[in-house]
């Protein structure tokens, strides 16, 4: 079965996880500009980052058939700096010219404080001057719920429409919050911090399929770049159609990525 | 609890023949991780930890014999504050609200 993992973070991977990506039945994926596991140092480490989302990975995904598209931004958990973020945002403008990027993205809020609100809140600006699709990070753990609720409440305040948001890393708790305000959401299937493919398969159960998808968001930390196609094994396993499989893993990204002009899905 | 949209189509025999061994052991782990917490070294007047405190009453929410468990947990382990923070305390998370947070309770 084919499928897209619509967010993973492959400039932490290996060649090796392409490889198995496209053994598995990946043929399309999108990759979020996000928090390397270190602060950079200046706006030129993120420049060199882009042109790695922009560049690098698309060329690298193809050798293996993948569809590489990215997202970019400063990641909330670089957003605490306002100044050191507004500069490099002022490099989003020049990448965004990039034929593999699809929009902004993974914005929203980490520890939900003041300076990434700001920061989220320019981004928004951004793209609805742009009219660009938007991929939102919302916090871990704890601060997830919270977050989530503020920044919900944050696009509202703008022109953005919620069918052109994804709302990512939803669990049990935030799920029907997003939902029922509109947004596409997101479960990411983490070893230990977000959904399992188990939970991710009873949250389906449970709310459908409409305007939900689940992706690895494999990345530098415990994560796991197989997690849909296991996901897809869990579903397969309890019985579910290959309908209900191929829109959660395949025909959902297609329609909210479709929404760019730019989005392939290869082979799919 | 609604309605699932996309029942499950395997019996409830079905799903505990699938999933009990896994989920037994997983109630083990978390019953040995206990134990360990209790053996090691600590002061005679340490408080518990918090997040061990927030550990057991998530566990009073798996046998109250209403649904919707897992959102229940995740809700408990959930700052329930509203308002923006002044300035991020660093960028990790751990998990269950530390005592810091006024969390309504």
């Amino acid at each position: 079965m084919t499928y897209i993992d619509p967010h993973i973070h492959m400039v932490s991977r290996t060649t090796d996880d392409y490889r198995r990506m496209a053994l598995a039945g990946c043929t399309a994926i999108t990759e979020p500009a996000f928090w390397a596991g270190f602060d950079r140092s200046s706006p030129q480490g993120f420049f060199d980052y882009y042109r790695q989302l922009t560049q690098t990975e698309p060329a690298r995904a193809a050798q293996y058939g993948i569809k590489h598209h990215c997202w970019l931004c400063v990641n909330p958990k670089e957003a605490e700096d306002a100044g050191f973020a507004r500069e490099v945002m002022s490099l989003l403008p020049e990448f965004l010219e990039e034929s593999n990027v699809l929009g902004i993205g993974e914005i929203g809020l980490n520890k939900n404080s003041r300076n990434e609100m700001a920061i989220l809140e320019e981004h928004l600006a951004f793209a609805e001057d742009r009219d660009q699709l938007v991929l939102v990070h919302t916090p871990h753990l704890e601060d997830k719920r919270k977050g989530t609720l503020l920044i919900m409440d944050a696009i509202a305040n703008t022109r953005l429409k919620p069918d052109r948001v994804l709302i990512d890393h939803v669990e049990e708790h935030t799920v029907a919050d997003v939902l029922d305000r509109g947004f596409w959401a997101g479960m990411t299937l983490y070893p230990e911090t977000k959904c399992t493919p188990q939970r991710a398969a009873d949250i389906i159960e449970v709310f459908g399929t409409e305007r939900l998808w689940m992706n690895s968001a494999g990345d530098w930390g415990d994560s796991d770049p197989l997690a849909v196609p296991k996901a897809i094994v869990e579903l397969r396993r309890r019985g579910h159609s290959p309908e209900t499989i191929r829109k959660a893993t395949l025909e959902n990204p297609k329609t909210f990525l479709g929404q760019s002009p730019r989005f392939d899905p290869g082979d799919a | 609890m609604a309605e699932p949209r996309n029942p499950n189509p395997m019996s409830r025999t079905d799903v505990v023949d699938a999933y009990f061994l896994e989920h037994r052991a997983k109630l083990l782990d978390i019953a040995a991780f206990l134990d360990r917490v209790d053996r090691a070294d600590h002061g005679a007047d340490e408080p518990e930890d918090f997040r061990i405190t927030s550990m057991r009453n998530a566990l009073q929410v798996l046998d109250d014999g209403q649904g919707e468990r897992a959102r229940r947990v995740l809700e408990l382990m959930s700052d329930a504050t509203t308002d923006l923070v002044d300035t991020a305390p660093g960028k990790g998370a751990c998990g269950t609200p530390p005592p810091s947070t006024d969390n309504g309770a």
